[in-house]
């Protein structure tokens, strides 16, 4: 069978697994529809965190990104992982006491402000749609690459799904999708990562395949192999770093402490039955993370490998079949700079602006014609990250199955993560602001109702994302995070472990870390995108790695303004020790 | 500080200033005392602050400070330092968790705070 209809096939099961999931766990209360009545075994709730926080960027980009910044990668590694050792130790098993829905609720409720609450829901909301743009963009290119279907089509298909499964079962629904999902998308990125792994390194797992001798029986570790053809095509070696220390430094804590303040990913922990099991299902969470992001590393040396190998110095008449089909995407092009018939391919952008511009028409070769003015250098393609983990199968010349895998895992983790998403959004519109601001008088039938429909309301926003992307999608990612770690963590924190920490503090503090982090990412991404350079960085940290500072700054203005103000009612005293005791959560919120 | 009387009577609930009817007040079978909650609270910080000073030697030290005094050093195929920042940080980030979780379920017993005489069930 074709890879097409294979793919179809795929990708159809696992719509109708979804859609028999959402059916079978129907959300009956506004309590289950929140957060799955608390009921949800640890290991499930593990892997539904997994889903939720793996995104189409994980699955799709990650291994990419690193397969051409190199040790520079290891930021998004180490960031988007550590971030969970915080969460266990720091954050999940207290909010899991606190037994409430929202992230909104802790900070409302914890300081006793209708205004903290709000600014919590803006950032929560900001933080959210700026996250699931990625993954809408992440869908259409599932759809569009590997169905030939139009991105608008594919789009709608998908939301169609999500709309069933979100709005039957909410978070009931959510989680055990979720959990189906994970399963899928961990089997669709391991096998091909397994199979690429024999091949290059005649290991089965790609972690230790990493750290093996290559099988083309040169002798030479598979790392120092690829660092000896970067080196020789002139580009840095693979396994050392250009980015300054600082910068590392600061991406690193800024991805951690902004992972750790998501607010889809905190709520994940509202739904296990005991406080106990938030540490636990932290950790079980974080194994399954880690399958994917110990291999990312893997795919990323063995496709970079692969992808030189084949086609390096080879005649574009000669390239396989792939390279002609990913012309097709736009996702990569080629020039013939110096009309030799052969792709060469060295550091540099091969042409300027930031994508290729194609016009009609094909050159010599056969090859897509571009319309953009060429780069003074000898790289001859353009090549978007995003192709590694989408085309390696077929770089590899695995079977078709295994590609038509990789499009269902994709859009699994896609999938789920806008799940995760729209649910913190309604939730935060239904409860946070309605029930608990706007109209605190509904009933819970009522609730429940408003939940649906927000959610609703924000999957056509999300749509309308998905057909019509932003330009600035790729921008605004540094967002999410910065103004997670800058505004939602370290309130949160201090209002955890600090009994003194007031409302006049909190309330300064997210303002201040939030008012930093976006004027500095808005002045280097936005107004003045030519300073965008490490001599005009405070301190040399770019807008990606600003999150940490913005977060720093947060943390001695609360202090500040709250030792100066007056201390908090006795009231929240007692609500601080209630959630520093595990006893009794079960019982938190009875009705 | 405060409250001290509270404990006495068992009851720790509080009310909450926004006219929520609900309450925070344990069940009358978990009763703790102030300054339980407050040894419970030292064991546990002192506990977490151990994991975190791991959490930070292992990521930010070994695969960001020091990966290049690392780096001189090869381990099969990988530079010490690399590893760290691409495979090693990530399985020490998982070992941490565990052991949080199992000691903190130690912790929770000594003080009497793990919930086993609550119902099992929830609601």
């Amino acid at each position: 069978m074709d890879v097409q209809t294979l793919t179809y096939i795929f990708i159809g099961l696992t719509f109708v697994f979804y859609l028999a999931i959402a059916v079978w766990s129907k959300a009956q209360s506004t309590r289950d529809f929140y957060v799955a009545s608390g009921g949800v075994h640890p290991v499930i709730n593990g892997m539904a965190t997994a889903a939720d926080w793996m995104s189409a960027a994980s699955f799709i980009s990650v291994a990419g990104i690193i397969a051409f910044m190199g040790r520079d990668g290891s930021v998004y590694l180490l960031g988007w992982t550590g971030g969970y050792v915080l969460l266990a130790l720091l954050l999940a098993p207290y909010l899991r006491k606190f037994g409430q829905f929202t992230v909104p609720d802790f900070i409302g409720e914890r300081y006793y402000s209708k205004v903290a609450r709000v600014v919590a829901v803006i950032c929560l909301i900001f933080i959210s749609f700026t996250y699931i743009a990625g993954q809408m963009r992440g869908v259409g290119i599932v759809f569009s690459r590997f169905l030939g279907v139009d991105i608008t089509i594919g789009v709608l298909i998908g939301m169609g799904i999500v709309f069933v499964y979100a709005v039957l079962g909410g978070m009931k629904g959510i989680t055990y999708t979720q959990a189906a999902q994970y399963c899928i998308l961990i089997f669709a990125y391991m096998v091909p990562a397994i199979f690429v792994s024999i091949l290059v390194s005649g290991w089965a797992i790609p972690q230790i395949g990493l750290g093996a001798e290559t099988t083309d029986g040169s002798g030479l570790y598979v790392l120092d192999r690829l660092d000896g053809i970067l080196t020789d095509l002139g580009f840095n070696a693979y396994t050392d770093g250009v980015r300054s220390t600082i910068d590392v430094f600061a991406i690193t804590a800024a991805l951690m402490i902004g992972t750790a303040g998501l607010p889809h990913v905190i709520v994940r922990f509202f739904t296990v039955p005991k406080v106990s099991d938030a540490r636990l299902s932290a950790g079980y969470a974080l194994v399954f993370i880690a399958i994917l992001y110990t291999t990312a590393p893997a795919v990323a040396v063995f496709s970079r490998l692969t992808f030189i190998e084949s086609v390096h110095n080879r005649p574009y008449v000669e390239t396989p079949s792939w390279f002609g089909k990913w012309e097709e995407t736009g996702l990569l092009a080629w020039v013939d700079k110096n009309n030799d018939g052969a792709i060469q391919y060295a550091p540099g952008a091969a042409l300027e602006g930031s994508s290729p511009v194609f016009v009609d028409g094909r050159g010599l070769s056969g090859q897509r014609r571009v319309g953009n003015v060429l780069s003074p250098n000898e790289n001859e393609v353009y090549i978007d990250r995003d192709i590694m983990v989408l085309a390696h199968p077929e770089m590899a010349g695995l079977p078709n199955w295994v590609i038509a895998l990789v499009a269902a895992g994709g859009l699994a983790a896609a999938l789920s993560t806008a799940a995760g998403l729209l649910l913190v959004i309604s939730t935060s519109v239904s409860h946070d602001l309605l029930k608990r601001t706007l109209m605190p008088g509904i009933s819970d039938r009522k609730e429940l109702l408003y939940a649906r429909l927000a959610i609703a309301v924000a999957l056509g926003l999300a749509a309308v994302f998905g057909i019509y992307p932003p330009a600035f999608v790729a921008q605004v990612v540094a967002f999410a995070f910065g103004l997670a770690a800058a505004s939602l963590f370290p309130v949160i924190l201090m209002g955890i472990f600090s009994k003194r920490m007031n409302k006049e503090g909190a309330i300064a503090g997210m303002l201040t870390g939030l008012v930093f982090t976006f004027s500095y990412i808005v002045y280097f991404k936005f107004v003045a995108p030519e300073l965008n350079t490490p001599e005009h960085w405070f301190l040399g940290i770019s807008p990606e790695g600003i999150g940490f500072i913005g977060a720093l700054l947060n943390f001695i203005v609360a202090t500040a303004v709250s030792s100066g103000t007056s201390s908090p009612p006795s009231s929240v005293q007692d609500l601080v020790n209630y959630i520093r005791t595990p006893t009794g959560a079960e019982s938190g919120r009875m009705h | 500080m405060i409250k001290d009387n509270k404990s006495a009577s068992g009851d720790q609930s509080y009310v909450r200033d926004s006219g929520n009817a609900e309450n925070f007040s344990n069940h009358a079978n978990n009763i703790v005392s102030t300054t339980v909650v407050d040894s419970y609270w030292k064991a546990n910080v002192k506990l977490l602050l151990q994991l975190l000073v791991l959490w930070f030697v292992v990521s930010f030290g070994c695969g960001i400070l020091l990966v290049d005094v690392l780096d001189q050093f090869s381990l099969f195929g990988f530079k010490v330092g690399f590893w760290f920042a691409q495979q090693g940080g990530i399985y020490v980030f998982v070992v941490l968790i565990f052991v949080y979780a199992v000691r903190m379920k130690t912790i929770d017993k000594n003080y009497g705070v793990d919930g086993e005489s609550s119902s099992k069930n929830g609601d």
